[in-house]
C-alpha cells in the first residue's frame, strides 16, 4: 500500500481533521499569519498561541515535477504528478496532481482538494479546479 | 576581530580511490582520506587535536586513529557539513579551542557498505508530508521548483541542458571523473526522463569515496614546511532552511544559499569580479543556477543564459565546476567536501583541468533540498595582502 503519514503531537489534530474531510491552516492568534507545517508555535512571532482554521480547498500549482518512475506502490501510476500547491490561505502544500495528462498542468493552475480513502486514513490530493479534458 | 586568513588548509586530499568501491566501509573511506590528507600535509593521527566529519561520526573517526580530540564537530546538515565544518573549526583554532582539525568524509553511496538504507523516518516532516505522493527521494523533490523558474524567467529545455553539457567538458579534461565522453544538449534532452523536467543527465552520479581536510592557524601553517602552500580561509558562512520543500520560502532560490554566500564574502572583503574560480554544489543541474543567482554573481533569471553562453565553460570569465561536478566527476552523496578538494587544487595550481591564476576560490556547499547551505572563500598568499 501507498504511506499514509506518521502523525506527531505537532502534527496529530492536521491530519486527524483530514481524516474527517476537513483540511485546515495553522493560524496564528498573535500576529494572524497562517502557515504549515503545523506546529506549537507562530514561525514568525514565537507566539504559541496558535490554532487551526478551516482552508477553502482552493489553490494553484506552485511549481511541479511528472515522475516518470516511482516507488514501488506508485511505479504503475507513473508519469504521475507531484506538485507544490500554493493555498488560497498562503501556505505551500504537497500533493499529486490527480490527473489524466501530466501535460495539462501548468504554472498557476487553479486547483481543488478532494480527499483520498488509503487503508485507515485520508490523504489530500488536488485536483484541476476546471475540467481540463 | 576579523577572522579573514586566521587559519589554513594544510592538508586536502580523496580517497585513493573513487566510483565503485564495494571492498571498503563509508569509515574506511573517512580515514583513507584522512591518511591521505595527513600525508598531504606531512603530519600524522597523533598531531591532531580537533576533529569533524558528517556521516560517520568524528568520536568513531578519531577512535580509528587512535586519536583522542579536544574538539568534535559533528555537524550534519547534509552535503554542506563540510563547509561549516571548516567555518567552525576557523572559530574552534582561532579561539584557542585546538590547534589542529581533521575534517573527514566519507561515503559508499553506490555499494552501500557500512551505510543505512537511505528512507525518511515516518515521523519526519519528509515522512509526513512528502513521502505519501511517492516521491523518489532527491530526483524528485530537489528539483520541484525548476518548472517555475522556467515560467517565471522563461529559461528553455535547451538552455538548461547546458548545465550538464558544460560541466562534461571540464570533465573531458580530468583523468579522475567518472564520465568524460562529450555530451550535446540533444544528448541531455534523449536521456531518460526521471522527474520531468529532470532528465538523467541533470542528475548527479551516485558513487563511492571520501575526501578529508586538515586546517592549522595561518602562522603555524607558514612553518609547516608541507609540501604544497597553505591556502588560506579568507571567509565562511552559514545557514539554513526548511527541510521540506513546501517549507522554502521561494521555489525559484534559495534563501539558505543567499545569506551563507554574502556572509563568506563579506568577511573574504572581496567582489564578485576578486572570484577567480567557482564550485557550486550540482547534485541536479538546477542548483548551480541558482547559486550564481543567490550568491550574486548573476542577477535574477539570468544564470541560464549566462551558462548556455559558454561564460562558466573552459575558457569562460567564471570557471564553474572545473572537476567536473557532481553531475560528471563523482558524488558520493554528500558532495561538499569534493566542492572544497577542488577549490584548494584550484587555488594550489594542481587541479587536472587548472583554470590560470586561481588566487581567489568559492566553494558552495548545498544540503537536503536546499535545506542548508555553507559557502567558503579560499585565497592563496597572494590574498593576505
Amino acid at each position: 500500500m501507498k504511506p499514509v503519514a506518521s502523525p506527531t503531537p505537532d502534527t496529530q489534530e492536521w491530519f486527524d481533521r483530514i481524516d474527517a474531510g476537513e483540511l485546515t491552516v495553522a493560524h496564528c492568534r498573535s500576529c494572524a499569519l497562517r502557515f504549515l507545517y503545523p506546529r506549537m508555535c507562530c514561525p514568525d512571532c514565537g507566539s504559541r498561541s496558535v490554532e487551526l482554521l478551516p482552508a477553502s480547498g482552493r489553490g494553484s500549482v506552485a511549481s511541479w515535477v511528472v515522475n516518470h518512475r516511482g516507488p514501488e506502490a506508485f511505479a504503475k501510476e507513473a508519469p504521475y504528478v507531484i506538485a507544490l500547491v500554493r493555498l488560497e490561505e498562503g501556505p505551500l502544500l504537497m500533493s499529486n496532481i490527480l490527473i489524466d495528462d501530466p501535460d495539462v498542468v501548468s504554472v498557476d493552475l487553479p486547483v481543488r482538494a478532494e480527499f483520498e480513502q488509503r487503508g485507515e486514513r485520508r490523504v489530500v490530493q488536488f485536483v484541476p479546479e476546471v475540467e481540463t479534458t | 576581530m576579523s577572522l579573514r586568513g586566521a587559519i589554513a588548509i594544510v592538508g586536502a586530499a580523496e580517497s585513493t580511490r573513487l566510483g565503485k568501491i564495494p571492498d571498503m566501509s563509508a569509515l574506511q573511506l573517512h580515514v583513507d582520506a584522512a591518511l591521505n590528507a595527513l600525508a598531504d600535509a606531512g603530519l600524522r593521527p597523533s598531531d591532531i587535536d580537533g576533529v569533524a566529519s558528517a556521516g560517520e561520526l568524528p568520536n568513531d573517526v578519531a577512535d580509528y586513529l587512535g586519536i583522542v580530540p579536544e574538539y568534535l564537530d559533528a555537524t550534519n546538515v547534509g552535503g554542506s557539513s563540510y563547509m561549516l565544518h571548516v567555518r567552525h573549526a576557523m572559530a574552534a583554532i582561532a579561539s584557542g579551542l585546538c590547534s589542529t582539525v581533521l575534517v573527514t568524509h566519507g561515503e559508499s553511496g553506490r555499494s552501500r557498505v557500512g551505510m543505512q538504507p537511505w528512507a525518511p523516518a515516518p515521523q519526519s516532516m519528509m515522512g509526513q508530508l512528502e513521502v505519501p505522493y511517492g516521491p523518489v527521494g532527491a530526483p524528485s523533490l530537489f528539483p520541484i521548483g525548476v518548472r517555475r523558474y522556467m515560467a517565471e524567467y522563461g529559461m528553455s529545455e535547451e538552455q538548461f541542458a547546458m548545465v550538464p553539457v558544460v560541466q562534461r567538458e571540464w570533465a573531458s579534461r580530468n583523468p579522475r571523473a567518472k564520465l568524460r565522453e562529450p555530451i550535446t544538449v540533444e544528448g541531455v534532452l534523449s536521456s531518460p526522463v526521471i522527474a520531468d523536467p529532470i532528465h538523467l543527465a541533470h542528475c548527479c552520479l551516485v558513487t563511492d569515496g571520501g575526501g578529508a581536510l586538515v586546517l592549522m592557524s595561518a602562522e603555524r601553517a607558514k612553518d609547516l614546511g608541507a609540501a604544497a602552500p597553505p591556502v588560506y580561509v579568507l571567509g565562511a558562512g552559514e545557514s539554513s532552511e526548511s527541510s521540506v520543500v513546501s517549507g522554502l520560502a521561494s521555489l525559484t532560490s534559495s534563501r539558505a544559499i543567499e545569506r551563507a554566500g554574502s556572509a563568506a564574502l563579506v568577511q573574504a572583503e572581496i567582489a564578485h569580479s576578486d572570484v577567480d574560480h567557482l564550485m557550486i554544489y550540482d547534485a541536479f543541474a538546477h542548483v548551480p543556477l541558482y547559486g550564481l543567482e543567490d550568491l550574486g554573481f548573476v542577477g535574477r533569471g539570468e544564470a541560464a543564459a549566462f551558462v548556455a553562453d559558454r561564460n562558466t565553460a573552459p575558457g569562460g570569465a567564471l570557471p564553474l565546476n572545473t572537476n567536473g561536478g557532481g553531475l560528471s566527476y563523482t558524488h558520493t552523496g554528500m558532495y561538499g567536501m569534493f566542492a572544497i578538494q577542488e577549490s584548494v587544487r584550484q587555488v594550489r595550481g594542481t587541479a587536472p583541468a587548472q583554470v590560470e591564476g586561481v588566487d581567489v576560490s568559492v566553494a558552495v556547499g548545498v544540503g537536503g533540498m536546499f535545506m542548508s547551505s555553507g559557502t567558503l572563500v579560499l585565497g592563496s598568499e597572494a590574498t593576505l595582502g
